[in-house]
């Protein structure tokens, strides 16, 4: 930390950033932005950025992974090696794996696994900047490659940073906040419409009280989450001006049909 | 082993390939539509991203210390490294890079580190002690042919641009500080050809490259140097063959060179 003064956000009431304490990074979410794959997203969030593809349903390899009962759904998390201040060596650490199990189970639960027997759905996330919440960025723009896949879901994920910094709770904590002497970091997930949790992890030491305070935080900014997908989604599947004309004339032309006969 | 590629395809492109035609409807000595970003990672000390028709890469940059090699006390060095990843082409798997991918990083590197544009000498800290270590690594984002020459562009732009860390007084780098930046004395650049159906190629696609019995690529810098040479996969060209891509790989790279000075 370069500054010197003791930070105490219950005295200044505003974040070494300036935002408020329930405030997010700006988030902005590109759906279809790799033409190969089935589904795909690109998310910004705050510095993080990372990219989404979704390749399935599609034969489980190796054979041996199928699951007569339903889809396996595997998760790559990958940072570049120039994603962090300290170059990364190339290839998984004990980290990405980690990272890959949760959101992969996290993801499980919303898709309809059982109606795709014996395949994979293979969602492969890339951080290519990061600065704290990469894992909630990366889940959340899964969920969009998915639904831009046509993968058939009970609902969206929507996921964010909770926790504790410099004395205060706060929301989407950023590097200098996750440093913080007293920090405490809180990824969550959650299904937006039935407030289900699907992915929860916790670093660091937090009172039942304060728990209980940051995780309604958390729902709610969950759905301001929720609300930047569905936009980001809306925008690539609505249709344009030409695309209503289309329709409308479509529509007008079995009105005409109908009154005929 | 995933392959979406089918054998009727290939017949195809061959096919097409006899009668000097493509299946995008390009001049078989026509490069795709290039588009440049850069600076897209705030933590790398420089970065890139170049699509090349639905081709697209994303180089980075990280500048760390080191110790020298044995037999070059005061020169510091780059290390260039390529992934195809998973999220980019349905028949790209994840795990370690592979031949593939190897190949692909040591022909970059080579085109580069040959023609001299980087002085290794200035790359040193403390001569025998502690030398400058320039990692680029680029990642395949969208898989659709000729990531040699992508890879090129992407890489060659990351250096122009990338921005040298600063150093503390015990020879330390100052994380998000920067003093000054990397000078590159040439632009050199990769061209790619592939031989299909006997006729030559450039810059092929996905298809195209799976089509092909043989692959060339050729480093060359605007002052007339060849910086690297690579033929790939089984089959062979003739020297005329060469000579004629050689040709053609100045010409080329002379265009791509003018769109990165715009940058």
């Amino acid at each position: 930390m370069k500054n010197e003064k003791k930070v105490d956000y219950k005295k200044d009431k505003k974040r070494l950033d300036g935002r408020k304490m329930d405030e997010l990074r700006p988030i902005k979410i590109d759906v279809g932005v790799i033409p190969n794959a089935d589904g795909s997203a690109y998310l910004e969030w705050g510095q993080n950025k990372v990219y989404a593809a979704v390749y399935g349903p599609r034969e489980a390899l190796p054979k041996h992974s199928a699951d007569p009962l339903k889809a396996v759904v595997k998760v790559e998390y990958r940072m570049t090696s120039f994603s962090v201040p300290q170059r990364k060596r190339p290839g998984p650490n004990r980290r990405d794996q980690e990272i890959s199990k949760v959101l992969g189970e996290a993801l499980a639960k919303t898709i309809f696994v059982e109606q795709f027997p014996n395949t994979e759905i293979g969602v492969y996330v890339e951080v290519v900047d990061s600065n704290a919440g990469s894992r909630v960025a990366c889940l959340t723009a899964a969920s969009c490659a998915l639904a831009d896949a046509g993968i058939p879901m009970r609902d969206m994920v929507s996921a964010t940073g909770i926790g504790k910094a410099f004395n205060e709770l706060v929301v989407d904590l950023n590097k200098d906040e996750e440093d913080a002497p007293d920090a405490v970091d809180i990824p969550i997930g959650i299904l937006p419409n039935s407030e289900e949790i699907v992915l929860l992890q916790l670093d660091g030491l937090l009172t039942i009280k304060e728990w209980e305070q940051v995780s309604k935080m958390g729902v709610k900014s969950c759905k301001n989450v929720y609300e930047i997908q569905k936009q980001a989604l809306k925008k690539k599947f609505e249709l344009g001006d030409a695309g209503k004309k289309i329709v409308e004339l479509k529509e007008d032309k079995t009105v005409k049909k109908k009154v005929k006969k | 082993m995933r392959s979406t590629i089918l054998e009727s395809e290939i017949q195809k492109v061959i096919a097409l390939a006899r009668e000097e035609k493509r299946i995008d409807g390009r001049k078989l000595d026509e490069m795709r539509e290039i588009k440049i970003e850069t600076g897209m990672s705030e933590n790398a000390e420089g970065s890139t991203i170049v699509t090349l028709g639905k081709t697209k890469v994303i180089a980075g940059l990280k500048m760390d210390i080191g110790t020298p090699y044995p037999d070059n006390q005061d020169e510091g060095s780059i290390s260039i490294g390529a992934e195809n990843l998973p999220l980019a082409h349905a028949d790209y798997e994840s795990g370690r890079p592979g031949n593939d991918e190897v190949e692909l990083a040591r022909v970059v590197d080579r085109a580069i580190r040959e023609s001299k544009a980087i002085d290794f000498k200035k790359l040193c800290i403390i001569e025998g002690e502690k030398v400058w270590i320039g990692y680029l690594d680029f990642y395949t984002l969208n898989g659709d042919g000729n990531l040699f020459d992508a890879g090129s562009i992407a890489s060659l732009i990351t250096f122009n641009n990338a921005k040298m860390p600063k150093l503390d007084s015990e020879n330390k780098i100052i994380l998000h500080e920067y003093s000054g930046k990397l000078k590159l004395s040439r632009q050199p650049l990769l061209t790619t050809f592939v031989k299909v159906g006997g006729k030559i190629l450039l810059d092929p696609t996905f298809i195209e490259e799976k089509s092909a019995e043989a692959r060339f690529s050729v480093g060359t810098t605007e002052d007339g140097f060849i910086s690297a040479m690579q033929k790939g996969i089984g089959g062979s060209f003739t020297f005329e063959e060469i000579n004629k891509m050689i040709e053609i790989a100045f010409k080329n790279s002379e265009k791509i060179r003018k769109q990165i000075a715009k940058i």
